[in-house]
């Protein structure tokens, strides 16, 4: 797309409102707000993918740090599985990171449109109920993972299993990371709700912890290889944020039944657009 | 995990963890609004920069790495500064992964110590020595 806008306030306002719809119906409906950041970059605003998945990347640690802050107090999150995964995903998000390297741009955008689709899907069938009780798993309890949560009926335990598996999962996720410049927040809960039979509420909060970090690892990559732009990480991050934490709040009051199926519906046609500019070479 | 007894400790950990990421996040936001305005008042009349190129005509190298990019932001340059603010959002994570090493260590949990310093190792070796890597 051609450039229409030749006022640098305007350019930066506009990214900046948009920035700000996607923190906050990302917050909002729970699919995350930074996988549309790319695809508004590229598609709107006609920005090279390289800047939009620096961008988006900042835009990550900022909504993951910002969250974070929220749930710790909670005590819902696990820090030693999340940072015993946090060695998986680092190492993955450095491997990411190196192999947009040599990955061409528009293969880059077709993987995106296909990952933007299923993490859209496998957000949208959240599940609430917890795993059954069972027994421990005895490399969980050699590694002191198992832990206890607050639930309405009081403090709960709960066993870990399916770390070899969660392991690789997360890895996977740390790839997928450092490649598009998003937090694989789908992918890790899967990795921790299925693979790992973790309680749903301790999943999503220890996946929002982890997604700072990983996002951190490549963060280091990029910004060397000048994938950070000043000029886009102003109105991103500052619309981002603000989006966010008001999606969040409003998540407690609303309904968000219908909003988050048009909200799936526009990630599914966004990744749409990404894999047609892929294909076609337009990239 | 451990004995309920512990939960009071527990508590006043996460709470400070929770206080230093709000921290780092509102000092990020600030440094790169600071940023923001100077870098809008400069090209309040002018086109933005050619995004579609990468990288774009006459970008400075000093933004790619950590001590130019530092010395940018002191001499007040707009860029610098939310440049800047970008580096102290990517430090409140590895601050995060720090602080927990020292949470670690008061437990005596040795191999939480370990695992917790292969992660803080990888981040500050990503963040500060990227650019001898690769692509860099």
């Amino acid at each position: 797309m051609d450039y229409v806008l030749h006022s640098t306030p305007l350019f930066t306002g506009l990214i900046w409102a948009g920035a700000f719809t996607a923190g906050f119906l990302g917050a909002l409906t729970g699919l995350g707000g930074g996988v549309v950041i790319v695809p508004m970059l590229v598609l709107l605003f006609g920005v090279d993918l390289r800047y939009a998945i620096g961008a988006s990347l900042v835009s990550v640690i900022a909504t993951s740090s910002g969250a974070a802050a929220a749930y710790v107090k909670e005590g819902y999150s696990n820090i030693r599985i999340g940072m015993l995964l946090e060695i998986a995903t680092t190492v993955g998000a450095l491997a990411g990171a190196f192999l947009a390297l040599v990955v061409a741009p528009n293969i880059i955008s077709v993987i995106f449109g296909v990952v933007l689709i299923v993490s859209a899907y496998l957000s949208s069938r959240r599940r609430a109920e917890d795993n059954p009780a069972d027994k421990p798993d005895p490399l969980a309890v050699r590694l002191k993972l198992d832990g206890h949560y607050p639930t309405p009926e009081g403090v709960k335990a709960y066993h870990v299993h399916g770390i070899p598996l969660g392991f690789v999962l997360m890895f996977m996720a740390g790839v997928l990371s450092g490649l598009l410049g998003i937090g694989s927040g789908a992918l890790k809960v899967l990795a921790m709700d299925q693979a790992m039979r973790l309680p749903f509420k301790v999943s999503t909060t220890t996946s929002n912890f982890m997604i700072g970090v990983t996002a951190a690892a490549s963060a280091g990559v990029y910004l060397a290889r000048g994938y950070i732009e000043p000029g886009l990480v102003l109105p991103v991050m500052l619309g981002v944020l603000p989006g966010s934490l008001l999606g969040a709040r409003v998540l407690t009051v609303a309904r968000v039944g219908t909003l988050r199926i048009v909200f799936a519906v526009v990630i599914a046609a966004l990744a749409v657009e990404m894999i047609y500019k892929g294909v076609t070479g337009a990239m | 995990m451990d004995d309920p007894q512990k939960m009071p400790d527990d508590t006043r950990v996460e709470q400070t963890m929770g206080n230093l990421l709000r921290f780092g996040v509102l000092l990020a936001a600030a440094v790169t609004l600071a940023g923001g305005v100077v870098f809008l008042a400069k090209r309040w009349q002018e086109p933005p920069p050619d995004y579609h190129q990468f990288p774009q005509a006459d970008r400075p190298r000093e933004l790619n790495n950590v001590p130019d990019t530092i010395g940018f932001a002191l001499g007040g340059r707009g860029q610098g500064l939310i440049q800047l603010g970008a580096l102290l959002l990517i430090a409140t994570p590895i601050a995060r992964v720090a602080f927990s090493v020292y949470v670690f260590a008061r437990q005596r949990d040795r191999l939480y110590i370990a695992v917790t310093l292969v992660v803080l190792i990888l981040l500050l070796g990503s963040l500060l020595g990227g650019r001898w890597l690769p692509g860099g």
